[in-house]
Order: structure tokens, then sequence, then C-alpha cells
């Protein structure tokens, strides 16, 4: 089962929330930091990286003696990643998605493929649990393809294992935050009852209902702000999973690294319920994406 | 014209709250929402919308069931596994579509069509506090970095038109396509840090991201006193690593209550609170910073107007 912790809005508590839940899931698991941009999981967990490996990106390299100036890859390029300047053909590697249809469309053969390095892959264990990260090399502006690097990463390590995985998926409801959630089994939805955290929840709820996993919702820093969320739940029918309570001494646990399972020992029961509701949620259903893949 | 971007690497350091407090502080701000998909500032702001305009940008591939004799080929070059199959029929799934475009251009029965995608929509606005520019990217869309540089090229058109010399944009998290889409030819950026584990490591990748395109920026430690310890050693780093540091602000429940009534913290906060007065320092401070940038580019716009002089006068 694959459990995403997601959130709109950032800041709201996701890592913390993916950090607390695999303390009291049952063990040994999977845990998954998908937030390449801004990956923190490691932190809170405390893992130990075994190694990383360099991940790249397919980009079209040119053989000058080759290429005839067709335009025929300019023409197809979307991504205004080539540009056919009448003698020079120049490719512009960093706006390159890596779709390889410069390489199939040419004609002779004058574009082959070259590497664009996205960002590290990073592989070890937190505790009896596995642990994989992905870090997005700095200005690298694509993250989906690095993101789908770790998750091939840990099929490659796993080759079929049935083990659970608790992702920490980035903030946002744009490309990023859907290609992690995407082949989730259940998505765990963190936000707190502000007016910025219900606004984003309503865009996260947006863009992540057509994925087709169910959802649930943690209220973090219950009591900072109002009861707006409460209403925006019951009216969308989605189940508040847990509500952790807002104090200063949690607040300042979490500036020290602490999971809130440890710092807040009452938390347990807290996490323990969410947990088994979420693997309720998730028994349920087979993520629609899993059987895309032609 | 002077364009200031506000980040933070995390996401919930307190990015929009600030730029909620800056742009009341500021004089004559244009101002303008760079995260399009999350956007937060007009809860603070309530905007009210002159104009509204359709974002498209880029295509998806959609196959016709009636064109298609379920070849495969498709499929099989898909780099981003778009293309499903049942019982041999043949659909793309829009949310992994990349747009590539490769599939339509191979079908062998031309039967993929590539309509163009409509993906948010922006606005220019007003509010209480100058013009403002912001947009939604619809939920799941693509391509928020090329909505971010649209927004920016119209606010720095309104600043223009309207002969206002300051653009504040609030950014978006993270450090990948729309933070290098809001940071690449700005004036200068704003870091927006908290002393927790996260709040360190990702103002390090940031900063690094300023670094990488040369722009001069200046760091805020807020909700500074959670841990006085790692509010020090982020002092002591940016005095190592040659940053400015704007200043400290402590944790206060003033900026959540102020969210909740929809105002900005100068007009939420008491005329005496502490709090009102270290973000009218800070900001003092972010201006004084910005004037020293303005003043350089002036200084090298002068010297280059002379030697253009000079070696004209040589020429002649």
């Amino acid at each position: 089962m694959i459990v995403s912790v997601a959130s709109g809005k950032g800041g709201t508590g996701k890592t913390t929330i993916a950090a607390a839940l695999a303390s009291v899931w049952e063990s040994p698991l999977d845990m998954m930091d998908l937030d390449v941009e801004a990956p923190n999981l490691h932190l809170f967990v405390k893992a130990d990286i075994e190694d990383c490996r360099v991940a790249g990106l397919e980009v079209p390299v040119v053989d000058e003696s080759r290429c005839t100036h067709c335009r025929m890859c300019a023409d197809l390029c979307q991504f205004k990643a080539i540009s056919d300047l009448g003698r020079i053909l120049l490719v512009f590697p960093e706006m390159c998605h890596g779709c390889g249809g410069c390489i199939a469309v040419c004609p002779e053969n004058a574009l082959t493929p070259g590497t664009r390095e996205l960002g590290d892959v990073c592989w070890g264990s937190a505790g009896q649990n596995g642990f994989f990260m992905g870090r997005l090399r700095i200005g690298e502006a694509m993250s989906p393809p690095l993101m789908r690097e770790v998750k091939a990463c840990r099929e490659k390590f796993r080759q079929g294992e049935d083990r659970d995985l608790i992702v920490d998926a980035p903030p946002g409801t744009s490309c990023p935050a859907v290609n992690a959630v995407m082949d989730s089994h259940v998505v765990c939805l963190v936000t707190e009852p502000t007016p910025f955290g219900l606004y984003d929840l309503r865009l996260a709820v947006e863009a992540f209902r057509p994925l087709g996993p169910p959802m649930g919702v943690v209220i973090n820093r219950d009591g900072i702000g109002d009861d707006a969320v409460f209403d925006f739940c019951r009216k969308e029918g989605i189940p508040v999973l847990a509500r952790i309570p807002f104090s200063r001494e949690l607040a300042e646990a979490y500036s020290e690294g602490r999971v809130f399972t440890e710092a807040a020992p009452e938390l347990i029961p807290v996490f323990e319920n969410l947990a088994e509701h979420l693997r309720r949620l998730g028994n349920a259903t087979t993520p629609a994406m899993e059987s895309s893949h032609a | 014209m002077h364009e200031i971007v506000i980040l933070s690497g995390k996401g919930g350091t307190g990015k929009t709250t600030l730029t909620g407090a800056f742009v009341q502080l500021a004089s004559n701000p244009v101002i303008c929402d760079l995260d399009v998909d999350a956007p937060d500032l007009h809860m603070l702001l309530h905007p009210e919308n002159e104009s509204s305009h359709d974002f498209f940008s880029g295509h998806e591939a959609v196959i016709d069931p009636d064109r298609c004799t379920g070849c495969g080929l498709c499929a099989d070059l898909c780099r981003f596994h778009a293309v499903q199959s049942q019982d041999a029929v043949f659909s793309i799934n829009p949310i992994k579509c990349e747009g590539c475009k490769v599939c339509v251009a191979f079908c062998p029965e031309k039967a993929i069509d590539f309509p163009e995608s409509h993906c948010g929509t922006w606005h220019t606005a007003s509010t209480r506090f100058g013009p403002m520019i912001h947009a939604q990217l619809f939920p799941g869309a693509e391509n928020s970095g090329k909505l971010v540089a649209l927004l920016r090229q119209h606010a720095r058109e309104l600043a223009q038109a309207r002969g206002l010399d300051l653009v504040v944009s609030d950014g978006p998290p993270g450090i990948g396509c729309p933070v290098i889409s809001s940071l690449s030819g700005a004036g200068s950026a704003l870091l927006i840090t908290e002393p927790t584990p996260s709040g360190v490591h990702d103002l390090k990748r940031v900063s690094e991201l300023c670094r990488h395109f040369h722009i001069p920026a200046a760091i805020i430690i807020n909700k500074s006193d959670l841990n006085p310890g790692i509010t020090r050693e982020i002092k002591d780093w940016c005095a190592k690593k040659e940053w400015s540091l704007a200043g400290e602000i402590p944790y206060d429940a003033a900026a959540t209550r102020a969210m909740v009534d929809g105002k900005v913290l100068p007009e939420f906060l008491p005329s005496d609170s502490a709090l009102l007065g270290t973000l009218r320092d800070v900001w003092k401070r972010v201006e004084g910073l910005i004037e020293a940038k303005r003043a350089a580019w002036a200084f090298v716009s002068a010297i280059q107007a002379f030697s253009e002089k000079e070696r004209q006068r040589v020429e002649r």
C-alpha cells in the first residue's frame, strides 16, 4: 500500500506527520521523500543514507557533420530546446523534457542521446525501514523526472516485494505534487485551520480527486485559527482523521528535529488511529494509475 | 525599477504574511503573487480585479478512437507512460501527458489531436496598497514557470505605465521551475527562514540558487525565538557566507489572527506593538539594501555612459 502525505500549502507539517505516521506503522515499511526541491524527511527520521547516484535526463547531442538543417527536430520540439539557425543547430539542454522526439524524428541520425544531470537519488535505511529520497540539483527546474527516478530506484530494490510505502509529497497542486501522489492508494492531506490552509486544501482536493485514491485530512496546529476547514471537510465528505493540537512545546520540539510521537507520547494513540484509518481507506482501493502502463 | 521577490525554499515559513506586511510598509509598490499554484496573498489584500485573462500554455494529446487502429506505436514512443490501453482501445492519460507531441507526429493514422491547454487565469487588480497582478493555475495544471514569467512581465509593465519603481513579489516554495522563473533577472531576493532543521536545510538550497543566478539576497529569520540556538547558527552562517541579515522576527500568534481577519499585520497590530516596530525596522533595512542595489546600478550605468561617450569622442 502506498500512502502519500500531501498538502496544498507548504509548511503545514507534511514531513513531521509522515515521520510520526511511520513511527507507528507496522514495520518494516519504506519511506520516500519526493519533495525533491526541499527534501527534509531524512532530518526527522534520522535516515542513514547508504549511497546516492546521479540521475540524468536524456537530452539530445548534435553531430554537426550529419545535420542537414531540415528543421524537423526544431519543428517537433514543444519546449524550445532546439533552434535551427540555418548553419548551426543549437540545443538548449536545460529546456529539454527528455521526450526523445528529436532523436527519433531526425532522418540523418544527427542527434544522439546525452544526459542532463537532474540531481541525486539516495537510498538507505531509517531503523528497520527502507528510505529513499531525491535531491534536485541547484539550478535544475524540473522535479517530476527526478521523482520518477526515485520511484524507479525503489522498484528496483524491492523487485515486487509487497511492502507498505509512506511518501512525503511536495507542496502545491501543480505537476510535481500530482506526480508524487498519482500512484497512491490513499492520500493523507495535512492542513492547518487557517484561511490559507483551507484555501490551499480546497485546491489540493480539486487536483487530487481526479486521480482516484480516497483522501483523509489531518488538521495540524489545531486551535490556531478558525473552524471553516471542518465545515469544508464535512461538505466534501472527506473524513478528518486526526487533529494535532498546537502548542509551543510541540513547535519547539519540531525545531529540534524531534518526531511528534517521541516528543509527545500522548499523541501515539492519535497517530495509531490515523494509521488504522488510512490503512482501511487504502485497502478498499486500487490506484487508477497503476494499470495505466500500456 | 526594482523587483524584489520573497522566497524561502521550505513552505510555511511566513512568505505571504511578511509580503502582506511589507507591501503596507512600502511606498507605492506594485504587488505580485508568483505562487501561482497555491496563491494566498489575495486573502490578505482582497484585490478587486480590473481585468482577467485566460492563460493558455502547451498542448495535450487526445486520441480519436474512430481513427485509431490500435497499432500501439504511441505507447512504445511515449516516455511519460501517458498512453493507456484497455481491450486494445488506446487513450491518453491527461495527467501524465507532457504535451511533447511525439505521439502526434509519429501516429501513422494521424489519429491524435493536439489542442492547446487552458492552464489558468490571471488578473490585473487594485488593492488598498497598490496595483496587483495575480493568478490561479488550475489544480494539477502544468507550466507554472511560464505563468510566473508572464505575471512578472505584466507587473513590470504596470509599474512602468504608472511610474512606480518597486515591484514586491510573493514567491512560490521550493527551488524548481516556478522559483527559477521568479528569480531569474530579478533585482533582489528576500529569503524567509525559520530556526528548524528544515528551515535551515532549505534556506541553504534557495540561497545557493540565488548565487547560481547572481541575485543579491537578504535573509529574515522568522519565528526566531522558537529555537535561539539554531537562530544563532543561521546568523553565523550568514556572516560566513556573506549574506545580509535583514532581521529577526519572533513568533507571534497575531500573524494567524490577522490572517483570519483578512488583514496584513501592520493593520492588525496596535500602533505601539513591539512586533510592528520590528517589522518596520526589518523593512527599513530591506529598503536600504534595495537602495544600495539601485545606487550600484546607477553607478555602473553612469560609468557605462561615460565610457561610451569617451569612445565616441576618441573615434571622432
